[in-house]
């Protein structure tokens, strides 16, 4: 730690998201080689679970494909800690705090932190239970990522006060998926994030096209992309780590340009 | 009894995207409000009244009594409340509060379709608009009560995610508050989900216990030796419970839907079968597998089908001041048929696991004890299921 940092040092940060296991941990292996080949600053990481309430139909589509294909905490695990040998980028998982309580939070963050897991993201912890997992979080320098959303107002500088790793800005209001148009001011947020920490800030929820990720990360540090790449995954399966590969490449030039 | 804000010994809590944090903060500063404010009440009195039926009647079933040779039973008869069930007596409490927190849109989970009914219709008589989100599964077991939401002017949207049973339905009503929250308020059925729901549905279900404390002791001059309810998310048995707590003597006890048996994967028994998690908002016990994965459950019973039950009942089970006892489909479907056979009182499925324990239980007590079977609702939505049950097709 903390390579998290080194995401965001000098430059705006393109952030893919990979339901882990879908179609299967190979596959999954394979693309993430290939995002960070292909300008991807950090990649996140989805631990698959079975409700998965804060996702829109496609990430909750991967996350039943992976869970029928036999993926498990363990597996993912074991996955990075092969991968850890040649891939740099960072890397935080994304999941639910079922799957991180279950697995007895102190032993996951463990296991995190042996692997080279550099942050958490869990979309069901806001602020006021972060305490369930952030001291044994912070023990093993995982940093527990907190997410700031269009309805967080009065709640945005006590959340980036005490954020670690990054802000993950959730563009809209309602579930994960691909939206024509963000309309919330992130610029408004971003200001107040500013004026209370250093940490930075990325933003995701309905970003697809590469003139919406420049845009976002133009208002913020970075733009972080989960449906569309899942649709890629759903569409070519075994096939898909060359065309995320390519993906990540076209949205990297967008942010870019 | 929370040692702190919202919680229920370690159970509880608010375990929610940051999206909905503002709403539920919102809404408990709402509640606190009106919880004491003179008009609310007196208005929520009336409607429970005028409108529901309230108070429900605690009928000594004699016969039932006598048949089983034991303990003296009463029947808790919220059947008897206007749609049939315990669910108005909350959803006549949260849409008054949606009312006044300017609210113009209710929009609800449901399983066996009694929430989803008895807010389509709270919804109808106080001109809101009502989504219900019920999943694809339950909505075939219990088509009867879909048609009667729609015509209460509901919009019921079946779920097809996951099992397509209650926890996906709670899912799809959670994320459809997140997309839309201004207008909108989650009227929540049972006793789960984050903080402030399990006090808030608590709350409006007490009046459950309070009549029938009030009742009993004016029918028996003491207070019951034992007190049993159906406990799916827990609503009517916390109701039930409530006004009892304090009361060492009489015995609280909740039946969860043990399906095809605990010792089957076809089962909805969480207290008997799950373990302590995070899921729905809330910190409880689930049934789940050893990665924390939800497990699909099973009861021929749509209202008891869900794998995790709420905080307080968590807690009152870790107390030992309640005792979870699972009872399977079978024996439920016994209960249905004997309670109606006996008594001409037709419960809901729910309720029936309920009555299958208190068969059990009554032969072994004495003739002067006296034992409550909450009757959380009325059987007539299930009569086409337990006919196929037991085989026979009747084409509702």
């Amino acid at each position: 730690m903390n390579r998290i940092k080194l995401a965001f040092e000098n430059k705006k940060a393109f952030i893919p998201f990979i339901t882990c296991g879908d179609p299967d941990i190979e596959t999954t292996e394979q693309i993430i080689i290939e995002a960070e080949k292909n300008g991807a600053d950090l990649i996140e990481l989805g631990i698959p679970f079975s409700d998965p309430t804060a996702e829109g139909p496609v990430i909750q589509g991967a996350n039943l494909r992976a869970l029928q294909g036999g993926i498990t905490t363990d597996k993912v695990f074991d996955m990075v800690k092969r991968l850890r040998e040649t891939v740099k980028v960072p890397l935080v998982i994304m999941t639910y705090a079922n799957v991180v309580f279950s697995y007895d939070a102190d032993r996951f963050m463990a296991k995190c932190a042996d692997c080279g897991i550099d942050g958490v993201i869990l979309p069901d912890l806001p602020y006021e239970e972060k305490e369930e997992f952030a001291p044994t979080a912070r023990k093993h320098g995982v940093a527990l990522i907190p997410l700031i959303a269009p309805t967080s107002h009065d709640r945005i500088a006590m959340i980036a006060r005490e954020a670690q790793g990054f802000i993950y800005i959730v563009s809209s209001l309602g579930v994960t998926g691909i939206r024509s148009e963000i309309k919330t001011d992130i610029g408004a947020i971003v200001q107040v994030v500013r004026e209370n920490t250093d940490t930075p800030c990325a933003v995701g929820f309905g970003i697809s096209t590469p003139e919406q990720a420049k845009k976002m990360a133009d208002l913020s540090d970075g733009a972080i992309v989960g449906s569309a790449v899942i649709k890629i995954m759903a569409e070519h399966g075994k096939d898909s780590p060359k065309y995320v590969g390519e993906y990540v490449r076209k949205m990297k030039d967008g942010i870019m340009a | 009894m929370s040692e702190k804000k919202g919680r229920f010994g370690i159970h509880g809590g608010q375990y929610i995207p940051e999206t909905l944090m503002n709403a539920v903060i919102e809404l408990e500063k709402a509640y606190e409000f009106y919880k004491h404010d003179k008009q609310f009440n007196d208005e929520l009195t009336e409607l429970l009244n005028e409108y529901a039926n309230r108070p429900s009647n605690l009928y000594y079933a004699e016969k039932l009594s006598r048949e089983l040779g034991g303990a003296k039973i009463y029947l808790k008869r919220e059947d008897l409340n206007h749609t049939g069930s315990h669910k108005i007596n909350n959803v006549l409490g949260q849409a008054l509060l949606a009312k006044k927190m300017g609210k113009t849109r209710l929009i609800a989970e449901t399983g066996a379709g009694q929430h989803g009914v008895a807010t389509a219709t709270a919804a109808a008589l106080m001109n809101m608009e009502c989504v219900v989100f019920m999943g694809e599964e339950d909505t075939k077991r219990q088509a009867l009560n879909v048609y009667r939401m729609k015509l209460l002017g509901a919009d019921v949207i079946p779920v097809k995610s996951g099992t397509a049973t209650l926890k996906d339905a709670v899912s799809e009503t959670m994320r459809e508050w997140t997309s839309r929250i201004a207008d909108t308020h989650y009227c929540l059925g049972s006793v789960m989900g984050p903080h402030p729901f399990p006090t808030i549905v608590r709350d409006f279900q007490a009046v459950i216990s309070r009549e029938s404390r009030a009742q009993i002791l004016e029918k028996e001059g003491r207070l019951p030796d034992a007190v049993i309810a159906c406990v799916g998310g827990g609503s009517n048995a916390i109701g039930s419970f409530y006004h009892y707590i304090k009361d060492d003597g009489v015995k609280l006890i909740g039946c969860e839907a043990a399906g095809r048996g605990i010792d089957t994967f076809e089962t909805a028994a969480t207290v008997n079968t799950g373990r302590l998690g995070i899921f729905h908002g809330m910190k409880s016990y689930f049934c789940q597998d050893e990665y924390g994965q939800i497990a699909p459950v099973y009861s021929i019973s749509a209202g008891l089908d869900y794998p995790g039950i709420g905080p307080e009942h968590a807690y009152l089970h870790d107390t030992g001041r309640a005792e979870y006892v699972p009872v399977t489909d079978d024996e439920a479907v016994n209960a249905f048929e004997y309670l109606s056979r006996t008594e001409g009182i037709i419960p809901a499925i729910e309720s029936a696991h309920a009555v299958a324990y208190a068969m059990k239980l009554a032969p072994k007590m004495d003739k002067d004890k006296i034992i409550i079977i909450t009757i959380s609702g009325r059987g007539d939505k299930d009569c086409a299921a337990i006919a196929r049950y037991r085989g026979v097709d009747i084409h509702e």
